[in-house]
């Protein structure tokens, strides 16, 4: 019923902000892909999976967005290898739960379950094993991408190779992908290995990461409300698969019950005030004392490990209705670690407190184009809305990173200027090139594509 | 034993043949695009582990249903249960002034459905055994201007299978009549209404246990019922004046 494919519907990224108007399709099958950008008008187009990218990637004002949560067939799985071909719109929570209990696991999670294969390609996904594994890509073989002439053209490494790196961390904006083939890792039960320890400042922050190389996940939770002799102090897990032979509890989500979701959620939008300087500062200290001096070993569920945040439904409505957004960047490896100084030190001189903020040290593997992922030590924050003074400290940030020649993460970006993200990913002419090449017309924009001059808005 | 599923593109449909492979039951799922059947099948396979196949199944190609029914058995033995999930709501306003439009529908929710149901009451009689699931619609209940061709056909189909079951139920076979309200799928896409709209997914679990518990009639979402029956006991004077 071609009448009721396109329905007007307000879209928006994880924080909420900004939110936007557009024309929205949502094919049930893959046939109805190519009949939706057959019948796009002359308008735009855009792929939306789960919507959990924090900004305004997935978004598209006066332009037509393509649903992908109905494309979510498997269609092949191969237990010898661990070779899944899937379609876009399967969820990696469709994934753990159809495959950990045959001994399965995605290559790369990122710090959420529900996030499509689609939109973990388009933003080249890292997870706490990048320094040991590389990003989401890295275990891709063959993607089937829709481009711009109403073509399904097939890519990977190995075949049309440029289409394929311009499409991995492209934000969508080289085409809509319709299925790929990834490698899921071997486990022995869903149980992690955990150990955590409490670093009392930057350094040590770095010297628990230089000697963590043989876990294979690692990530540290950062305070970064507290200041002098205790800068950048927090709590650091690593941690690894289990061996065979390991038991342990459920998981908080699996003893609720997945039927019973709604158990713990976040209904309704908290007051803007919620989480103010002082708030944030009491949870962290709380946070940090809780946790005993030196090192916890545990056994624990994958769940907490790799999601602590879904437990708790919609917990992006915390933040109020102005909403929120994550600012996250990454430096080169540097002795001194001026930049991350330097940026903590800004942000406590804001007063703008970040409710949540992880450090990792990434590893050497990196994809070129757009895509976010590059060696050394990346952090990510989260800022609730808070109008002009936000903006300020986040550009003072950029030129922080742009001075260490660092980058930012696009899936968490809703601000950005165009001129200092041209100087952070020095590939970006390539990359430009190569998606001109296959969608001439621009047919594939975002907000975020337009805002960027990635695709669309002023060239 | 295996479940026959007609309609496989339909997402509530999709659901049903996760239901019964989940089950262990052996699973046949088939529409006229044979291409997507095969990817539904196929997801059915990855994520269940149990056996589904599928095949190409016109509603509309009546002379070819006995011959189709033949290449079911073949492929996955005789039917247990049969789920009739296809339909085609089509355009009111089209059927309005084009017969031909309204003939298709008719036909598609009604016609195709009968040629169907009457071949696997003989093989289903013939066991004594099986059961035969109909998916019909609220919208049967009552004629309304806005859609009253595909309401009546459904309405049509849902009577005839409670004559079916009623001739039916001598021999041991289950014939259920599924009466859905709105449903999240392709043919509500980007409906606007205050009434809750039922997820595919619970709608395929409320459908399999009501056969497997031999229900006869069954609303779903169950509210629909209480509904349906205000919206039957209006007198038809005052009813001919509403706009519905
Ligand atoms: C709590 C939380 C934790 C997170 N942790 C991490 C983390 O640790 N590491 C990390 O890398 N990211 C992380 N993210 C970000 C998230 O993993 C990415 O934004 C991911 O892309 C979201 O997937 P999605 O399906 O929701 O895509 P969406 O948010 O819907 O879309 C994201 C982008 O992908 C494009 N896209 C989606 N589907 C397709 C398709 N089929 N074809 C072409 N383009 C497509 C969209 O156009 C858009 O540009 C986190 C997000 C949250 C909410
Ligand atoms: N969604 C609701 O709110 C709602 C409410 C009441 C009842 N229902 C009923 O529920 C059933 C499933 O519908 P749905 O909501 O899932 O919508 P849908 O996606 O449109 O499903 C309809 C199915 O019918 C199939 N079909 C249509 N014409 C056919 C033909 N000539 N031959 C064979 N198959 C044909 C379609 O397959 P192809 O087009 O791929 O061939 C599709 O699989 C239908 O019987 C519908 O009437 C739905």
């Amino acid at each position: 019923m071609s009448q009721n494919r396109w329905a007007q519907q307000t879209l928006w990224g994880w924080g909420r902000y900004p939110r936007v108007e557009s024309l929205v399709a949502r094919p049930e099958r893959r046939k109805e892909v190519l009949d939706a950008l057959a019948d796009r008008q002359g308008d735009p187009v855009l792929a939306f999976g789960l919507g959990r990218c924090y900004g305004d990637a997935a978004l598209l004002r006066e332009g037509r967005v393509v649903l992908t949560r109905r494309l979510d067939r498997m269609l092949a799985f191969d237990p010898e290898t661990g070779w899944l071909r899937c379609e876009a719109g399967v969820s990696l929570e469709e994934i753990l739960h159809t495959f950990v209990p045959r001994g399965f696991f995605p290559p790369v999670v990122p710090g959420t379950q529900f996030v499509t294969v689609g939109g973990a390609i388009a933003c080249d996904i890292h997870g706490k094993n990048h320094h040991v594994d590389g990003s989401f890509a890295d275990h891709i073989r063959r993607v089937e991408l829709l481009v711009a002439d109403g073509r399904v053209v097939t890519c990977g490494p190995d075949e049309e190779p440029e289409l394929f790196w311009a499409t991995v961390g492209g934000m969508g904006l080289t085409g809509l992908i319709l299925s790929c083939e990834l490698q899921l890792a071997r486990i022995d039960n869903p149980y992690i290995e955990m150990e955590s320890i409490r670093v009392e400042n930057l350094e040590q922050f770095f010297e628990v990461s230089a000697e963590s190389g043989h876990f294979t996940h690692t990530v540290s939770w950062l305070d970064c409300v507290t200041t002098g002799k205790a800068t950048g102090r927090g709590i650091f897990m690593r941690g690894r698969h289990a061996p065979a032979g390991t038991t342990g509890g459920l998981s908080l989500l699996s003893r609720l019950g997945r039927a019973a979701p709604a158990l713990i959620n976040f209904p309704v939008d908290g007051p803007d005030w919620m989480l103010n300087q002082a708030t944030i500062k009491a949870f962290n200290e709380v946070y940090f004392r809780k946790h005993p001096k030196g090192q916890v070993n545990s056994i624990v569920h994958y769940e907490p490990f790799f999601f602590p945040l879904d437990a708790v439904r919609n917990w992006n409505r915390m933040y109020g209705n102005r909403g929120f957004l994550q600012y996250q960047f990454v430096v080169p490896p540097d002795p001194s670690h001026k930049a991350i100084r330097l940026v903590l030190e800004e942000i406590t001189r804001s007063g703008l407190g970040s409710f949540l903020a992880v450090i990792k040290e990434f590893g050497e593997r990196q994809h070129g184009g757009i895509s976010f992922p590059a060696p050394g030590p990346m952090i990510a924050l989260d800022f609730g809305i808070a109008g002009q003074p936000l903006f300020d400290l986040l550009d003072r940030l950029d030129r922080i990173v742009l001075d260490a020649g660092g980058r930012i993460y696009l899936g968490k970006d809703s601000r950005v200027p165009r001129h200092v993200f041209e100087q952070m990913f020095p590939e970006l002419p390539k990359w430009k090139a190569v998606r001109d090449a296959w969608d001439p017309g621009h047919v594939f924009q975002s907000e975020l594509g337009r805002r960027l001059g990635l695709s669309g808005g002023q060239r | 034993m295996s479940v026959l599923i007609l309609g496989a593109t339909s997402r509530i449909a999709h659901e049903l043949a996760h239901r019964y492979a989940e089950n262990g039951q052996s699973v046949f799922v088939a529409a006229r695009d044979a291409d997507e059947a095969a990817r539904v099948a196929a997801d059915v396979g990855v994520r269940t582990e149990g056996t589904c196949a599928s095949g190409r199944f016109d509603a509309t190609d009546f002379a070819g249903h006995a011959a189709f029914l033949d290449s079911v058995r073949e492929t996955v033995g005789p039917i247990e249960v049969a789920i009739l999930a296809f339909g085609d709501m089509g355009d009111q306003h089209a059927s309005e002034g084009d017969f031909e439009a309204a003939r298709h529908v008719i036909d598609v929710n009604y016609t195709a459905a009968v040629s169907i149901c009457e071949l696997l009451a003989a093989s289903m009689t013939e066991r004594a055994a099986g059961s035969i699931v109909g998916i019909a619609s609220v919208a049967g209940d009552r004629g309304r201007q806005s859609n009253y061709i595909y309401g009546s056909a459904k309405g049509a189909f849902a009577l005839y299978l409670q004559g079916l079951r009623n001739r039916l139920f001598k021999s041991g076979v289950h014939v259920m009549t599924v009466k859905l309200g709105f449903v999240d799928t392709r043919m509500t896409y980007g409906l606007k209404t205050g009434i809750p709209i039922a997820a595919p997914d619970a709608v395929s679990r409320a459908i399999f246990d009501a056969q497997r518990g031999r229900s006869d009639v069954f609303y779903y979402p169950h509210f629909w019922r209480g509904i349906m029956s205000v919206v039957k006991a209006i007198p038809e004077a005052a009813f001919k004046r509403l706009s519905l």
